[in-house]
């Protein structure tokens, strides 16, 4: 337990300093009301819209963590929703809407993980073909229109409440939670490391690699689909030209802000969906504090590069010469004196 | 005869033959006006492209090209509407600020020892989000230097037009071919693709060559913007969205191998006169919707991939039992 918080820390505090910082330009921030029998609140509604990039964030953490990356999850977004919102106009039923919309999801995950681990083409390009291919599938699906449907029961996944709490903030907490057991109390975690660290070495080690990497593009496809049926859900209709636009680089950033290197390894669900929080932290913030949002972009940018900068194995290593030489010099002076 | 052009080849192959079958289709397609609005309409995309396809030789990702474009465009707009600079002037202060920026993403790259790809989408994020403080509107341009450029052609015979910034693309991937393929430069770029490591034991400086070639692609997406405004004749900061990975297409689609070392910049325009065939192709016919263009694009993607990977095996083969 030490271990997870001392491996969280960083992000704790960059949050807590966030909050901080929105609270002095919008003082009421941090406050939580109850109306309706529901909780309201700034903090609240960014638990709430921050869903899709954790979700996003949980399976792409997987995916990174094997030295992979997948750029085909907000387009994957667009066709579930695209596959849900069809199903709901074609009067199936909520059940077999969401059951439709998962299984397109595990589909794109198939798809990527076979060209990644069998066809051994770079991650990169292998989802960019589905990035760049999968929204004219979800247009597709929808003809080009934007399907509106009316159904109360699947709008409560994107709208609703559970006990005061907002339905895709719980949605996003038990799938963060579910992984992370699947992962720390199964070995699974630590395959899916040793393929990060070194393919080869690992499945000279007899793991099974190429099923590993479907399985775990096949998760961020599964996560993909769940952040497409929430989106859906809460507009209440599939735009396939719009749904989880640029959401792929969002949770990528919150990968990467997580402290997971890009290069593959060690991973923390934990701290990749506090990175998403800080994003939408940060979008909400901006919101609230009376900036532009204009400034986000920017704010953001500044942002990133200052989280690489303290990341930065370079920086480390220079840093440590740095004060070996003084050390040295120090030590030669008193030895002069 | 080098297995490494076989990509090329492949490419040079499928786009004459698919011009051929359009042109069979629709003989009008086959006529210096179509051949000209291809090289018009596809301007900026080249020229940007020519920038990504010498960062994708040295292994590396160029992300923030579109938001570049975006604020070029913004830039020269404002500059425009605000001083009573001469465009050319702006033009010159505009190449200097991407080429530098360009510069500080290659210093952060090598310096950070970062993946180019988290990089350059900072850098994404930041020129897009200096293009909205400067702008949250479409700012039309009205200077008569700018209406000169727009109107200034060569009428082929058959009533095409050969336009500036069409030529001035082809200019670009003249040079950006002299560059990669025939200077002292390229080849140090041809290396860092081949490997950091062996790169940096051969001599080559790592450092130095990371920077100039993230500010080439800062050129190039400069003059990409430039050309841009002049197609468009306004600044949008919302402009050339998702442009990046168009670019990366077309790169891959002309025959370049994605994880460096290898490849051809004449390609990267094959590759974008055929992206540029295709949306003309469904204009062209009418009844297909513009979706069928991505899913298309998609599609060739995975092919010339595919191709590629088929090459690579073959030639593997090949070496391995010449040994």
């Amino acid at each position: 337990m030490n271990r997870v918080l001392k491996r969280i820390a960083p992000q704790v505090i960059t949050l807590i300093v966030l909050a901080a910082l929105v609270s002095w330009f919008f003082p009421s921030f941090l406050e939580i009301e109850i109306s309706d029998g529901r909780l309201v609140g700034p903090v609240i509604d960014i638990v709430k819209r921050g869903a899709p990039i954790a979700i996003l964030g949980v399976g792409m953490t997987l995916v990174v963590a094997t030295g992979g990356i997948d750029l085909s999850v907000g387009t994957v977004m667009a066709i579930t929703g695209a596959v849900a919102a069809m199903a709901l106009v074609n009067g199936w039923g909520v059940p077999i809407a969401i059951i439709l919309a998962l299984i397109a999801g595990l589909i794109a995950g198939i798809w990527n993980g076979v060209l990644v681990a069998y066809i051994g083409i770079q991650p990169i390009v292998a989802t960019l073909i589905l990035m760049t291919a999968g929204r004219g599938i979800a247009q597709l699906i929808t003809e080009g229109r934007i399907l509106t449907f009316n159904e109360p029961a699947f709008a409560w996944l994107g709208s609703g409440n559970l006990a005061g709490i907002p339905v895709p903030a719980i949605l996003w907490v038990l799938t963060a939670i579910l992984i992370a057991i699947l992962m720390r109390r199964t070995a699974l975690g630590l395959l899916v490391e040793a393929i990060g660290i070194n393919q080869r070495a690992s499945a000279l080690a007899g793991i099974n690699a190429k099923v590993i990497l479907i399985a775990v593009y096949m998760a961020s496809g599964l996560c993909a689909a769940l952040a497409g049926v929430i989106t859906t859900a809460d507009i209440l209709g599939a735009d396939a030209n719009n749904a989880g636009l640029w959401l792929e680089l969002d949770a990528i950033l919150a990968v990467v802000i997580g402290g997971n290197s890009l290069l593959g390894g060690r991973f923390s669900i934990a701290a990749t969906v506090l990175g998403a929080m800080i994003i939408q932290t940060i979008d909400t913030g901006i919101l609230l504090a009376g900036f532009p949002s204009e400034y986000n972009l920017v704010i953001k940018a500044v942002l990133v590069l200052s989280i690489l900068m303290i990341q930065s194995p370079h920086l480390a290593r220079e840093w440590a010469l740095i004060r070996h030489q003084i050390a040295r010099r120090r030590a030669a002076r008193e030895q002069e004196v | 005869m080098n297995p490494r052009a076989y990509p090329l080849l492949a490419t040079i192959a499928i786009f004459i033959v698919s011009y051929t079958l359009c042109a069979l289709q629709f003989p009008t397609m086959f006529s210096t006006r179509v051949a000209g609005n291809l090289l018009t309409d596809n301007a900026y995309l080249g020229i940007v492209a020519v920038g990504m396809t010498i960062v994708i030789f040295s292994g590396g990702i160029d992300l923030s090209v579109g938001s570049v474009i975006a604020f070029s465009g913004v830039f020269i707009a404002v500059m425009l509407r605000d001083t009573n600079l001469h465009p050319l002037l702006i033009f010159a202060l505009l190449l200097v600020i991407t080429t530098l920026f360009g510069a500080a993403m290659g210093g952060l790259i090598d310096w950070l020892a970062m993946p180019p790809f988290i990089v350059t989408l900072a850098g994404m994020f930041l020129a897009r989000g200096v293009a909205y403080m400067m702008t949250i509107e479409s700012i039309p341009i009205t200077d008569e230097f700018y209406t000169m450029l727009q109107k200034a052609y060569y009428l082929m015979p058959g009533k095409g037009r050969l336009t500036f910034i069409g030529v001035l693309m082809v200019v670009t991937v003249g040079i950006g071919m002299i560059v990669a393929h025939r200077t002292r430069f390229g080849t140090s770029v041809f290396a860092l693709g081949g490997g950091e490591n062996t790169a940096r034991l051969m001599g080559v400086n790592v450092r130095q060559t990371t920077m100039k070639i993230y500010a080439f692609s800062g050129f190039m997406s400069g003059l990409g913007g430039i050309v841009f405004s002049i197609y468009t004749g306004s600044g949008y900061p919302l402009a050339a969205v998702g442009t990046e990975l168009t670019a990366i297409a077309a790169v891959v689609i002309g025959g370049t191998l994605l994880a460096g070392g290898a490849g051809y910049v004449f390609g990267t325009l094959i590759g974008v006169l055929t992206m540029g065939l295709i949306q003309t192709y469904i204009v062209f016919d009418g009844t297909l919707s513009s979706w069928w263009t991505k899913i298309v694009i998609g599609i060739l993607l995975l092919v010339f991939i595919l191709l590629q990977k088929g090459l690579v095996h073959v030639s593997a083969r090949r070496q391995s039992s010449h040994a």
